[in-house]
């Protein structure tokens, strides 16, 4: 059953990278689109993502359920070490969350929007900028629980440059993930292609950001090439996430955009598994050189089992009703 | 400010927030399948408008209600990561299984508030009934995560060890019928009076009287219901926290000695410091009825309880005087409403009656809210209760108390902004429903 609920929980990160993930890159392509295409942008996006926003964002409470209930000593050092980017990445949330309705249902369309408007891009940037800091974090080995200073315990262990770089990572790769599937979401010509230099600039800084990891890395003494290079699994992500690159330039170039979609989440969760593969199951790496591991942390085997039947049945009601929701509204209105 | 009282503060904060917008979510979508079966069933397009009129306060209150809920399954942690540490396998059962009803409430939204014309009809109505229902399944559950935080079970607490789990038994415990049954009421009520109160109002006002009217109509209906049967629900609650927790019952009625048999106070200033109630009306016997169902009991006060172990007695009692006063005049009101119901009286004479559902807006949820602290101020000083103190659980993370003041700022900026969003949606409805021509999205 541990097996099972590990599986559980990966899918969720996996899955809220991707479908959460798109929608923070939703309002990063807003921020960096000039004002005369906003409009525009704005209502692509609301009819690609409206019926499907709330369903994204519950994979992150999922992920978070099951690491309290099954891995609280994860879940609480997290908690207690990562407080601040986490509570940063909240105000996110909610910012964003609320923004993103307010300006929908506002009966009276007038200068408040304006105000919705902005708060939903800047904090759509500063949520997945802090998602990925405190991904980078946990793998960062900054995260000092013997530390007796405020600076070493609550702000060292975030504030480094590879948790940084990570996060501004992450930002590009949820910029280009929104612009792939706002590709497919518009008819019109000179959209498309608006959309198509969107995904091509975020990649590019996709892979400039990647770049500055990997130098991070090295500065921080991180064994990311390592953890990359040197395992096979490691290895075979990062050559089919170049290579599928070379083939979603060509397909960008050609305007197909439904292979494009299927390519670009696979692109991410190759990149995601070249990182974290190598230290599975170990969830968090310490500065003292030790490691929370996954297996080693797991709640009693009651809780396991119940915790994994619980996610079993939920995944049989929630799987096909959320399937159709997207199969029904991936058609566009007429 | 000292960082536990900060922490204590926040998430009393946090949670004060989000019941308000989860009991809308939760209550809101039956009200709309009313509404939606009628226009199925009678064609009559004032209900269809009302109901995409109520959908709209629905997504607004839902978004806000998930975002606050989310912050809340990680405040669990930034505040309390010792109890948390402890306590997640034990209760998180039921939080797993709420985790699956939100996603389901998540999705059958995204069907029923895009769906109009691209769904079955009947399918469309369906997805809204799966609204409401996994949002009160979700409201259950979470109550009884926070019930087993009153009644703790499954588990052997031996030498500070939390040996033998069992989630399913502590998921079931004592408490969780009692509260949960207590809570969900206390939605429809809250829900029901605030939404009925501002129909009257536009009813008063002679805006669009036949859609208010039909609005008001439902809600209502629902309200007293619910108030009515909230009592009942308020009897079987108190003989449970008497028996289960002793000092909270002592701490809600303030009574400093053991009594055999107990009056029940009503009103009265308290003074923590003599341990004394002044000014306050005593009801012979009254309480000991409340208590064990019998006018001659003895009840426990708080002279058996050791000082240690005393919740905060002021907070306590005068929060649990709010809530069964407006209870009462809540279902004097309801009462009140029947009699004119049955009587086949028209509403529009009887505007005396409207506008007492207009004063009633706000006070369901002072109600709701007022129990809350009494619940949750009325465990103190045990965050589970007889095993952990809620100081032992608090985050080692000094400067908690300017998070308390950046989410207080936040939070108050939210309920601003929300509720100006209700009034223009509300200013709206002639403009938006007066059209007989479709108006979507």
């Amino acid at each position: 059953m541990e097996q099972i609920v590990i599986t559980f929980l990966c899918m969720a990160i996996l899955l809220y990278f991707l479908l959460g993930g798109a929608d923070f890159g939703a309002g990063i392509i807003e921020l960096f689109t000039s004002t005369k295409n906003r409009s525009k942008t704005r209502k692509t996006m609301y009819q690609a993502i409206g019926p499907v926003w709330e369903a994204n964002h519950m994979w992150l409470i999922i992920a978070i359920v099951i690491l309290f209930v099954g891995f609280p000593h994860i879940y609480t050092t997290m908690s207690v070490y990562l407080h601040i980017p986490l509570a940063i990445m909240l105000i996110g949330i909610i910012a964003r969350g609320t923004a993103f309705v307010f300006r929908h249902y506002d009966a009276v369309k007038d200068d408040m929007q304006w105000l919705y408007n902005r708060i939903f891009r800047y904090s759509s940037f500063v949520t997945a900028l802090f998602l990925g800091i405190i991904a980078g974090s946990l793998i960062s080995g900054h995260i000092d629980t013997q530390a007796t200073d405020f600076y070493t315990a609550y702000i060292s262990g975030w504030l480094n440059w590879f948790s940084i770089a990570v996060g501004f990572f992450t930002v590009a790769l949820c910029g280009f993930l929104a612009a792939i599937y706002l590709i497919g979401e518009t008819d019109e010509y000179h959209d498309k292609r608006r959309f198509i230099k969107k995904a091509e600039f975020m990649n590019i800084a996709a892979v400039v950001f990647g770049a500055m990891v990997f130098i991070a890395a090295q500065r921080d003494k991180i064994p990311l090439i390592d953890w990359v290079f040197k395992s096979n699994v490691g290895l075979s992500a990062i050559v089919l996430a170049s290579l599928s690159l070379v083939l979603l330039w060509y397909l960008l170039i050609k305007g197909k955009t439904k292979v494009l979609r299927i390519l670009a989440g696979f692109q991410v969760t190759m990149i995601l598994l070249a990182i974290s593969y190598a230290h599975f199951p170990n969830f968090i790496r310490l500065k003292s050189g030790d490691a929370i591991s996954l297996l080693e942390t797991a709640g009693p085997e009651k809780t396991i089992y119940s915790l994994g039947l619980a996610l079993l049945l939920g995944s049989v009601l929630i799987l096909p009703f959320l399937g159709y929701l997207f199969y029904k509204f991936q058609k566009k209105e007429e | 400010m000292d960082d536990f009282i900060a922490a204590r503060s926040q998430m009393a904060l946090s949670l004060g927030f989000h019941i308000i917008f989860s009991c809308i979510g939760m209550v809101m979508p039956f009200f709309m399948a009313v509404s939606h079966y009628k226009w199925l069933k009678t064609n009559d397009e004032v209900y269809k408008n009302l109901t995409k009129a109520w959908s709209k306060g629905v997504a607004i209150f839902f978004a806000t209600g998930a975002v606050s809920g989310t912050m809340l399954s990680f405040e669990l942690g930034l505040l309390w990561p010792k109890f948390m540490d402890h306590a997640g396998p034990i209760f998180g059962m039921p939080f797993s299984l709420e985790g699956t009803a939100f996603f389901i409430e998540a999705i059958a939204l995204g069907f029923f508030l895009y769906g109009w014309n691209k769904l079955n009809k009947w399918f469309h109505w369906f997805t809204g009934m799966v609204v409401g229902v996994s949002g009160l399944a979700s409201g259950i559950l979470v109550v009884a995560a926070n019930a087993w935080m009153n009644s703790p079970a499954g588990f052997d607490f031996v030498n500070g060890q939390y040996l033998n789990i069992d989630p399913i038994q502590a998921m079931f415990n004592k408490a969780w019928f009692s509260q949960a049954l207590h809570m969900c009421l206390a939605a429809f009520t809250a829900t029901g009076f605030a939404v009925a109160g501002v129909h009257a109002l536009m009813i008063l006002r002679d805006r669009n009287a036949a859609f208010h009217l039909k609005a008001f109509k439902i809600a209502a209906v629902f309200a007293c219901i619910a108030a009515l049967l909230q009592p009942i629900s308020g009897d079987i609650s108190a003989k449970d926290v008497a028996k289960r927790q002793p000092a909270k019952l002592a701490a809600m009625e303030a009574l400093y000695k053991t009594e055999k048999p107990a009056p029940l106070l009503i009103g009265g200033i308290v003074n923590e410091k003599d341990k004394t109630v002044k000014g306050a009306i005593k009801i012979p016997g009254a309480l000991s009825f409340l208590a064990h169902g019998d006018f001659k009991a003895e009840v426990k006060g708080l002279d058996q309880i050791p000082e240690n172990e005393h919740p905060p007695v002021a907070i306590t009692h005068y929060a649990f005087q709010i809530m069964v006063g407006i209870g009462t005049l809540l279902l004097l009101v309801a009462l009140t409403y029947f009699f004119i119901l049955f009587k086949k009286k028209p509403l529009t004479e009887n505007r005396w009656l409207l506008k007492l559902f207009v004063f009633a807006i706000p006070l369901g949820y002072l109600a709701l809210e007022a129990g809350w602290v009494v619940t949750e101020v009325g465990r103190q000083p045990w965050i589970i209760y007889g095993i952990m103190r809620t100081k032992d659980a608090v985050t080692p993370m000094p400067g908690i108390a300017y998070s308390f003041y950046i989410f207080s700022a936040i939070y108050v900026s939210l309920s601003i902004i929300v509720t100006f969003l209700l009034y223009r949606q509300i200013k709206m409805v002639p403009v938006l429903y007066n059209k007989t021509e479709e108006n979507n999205h």
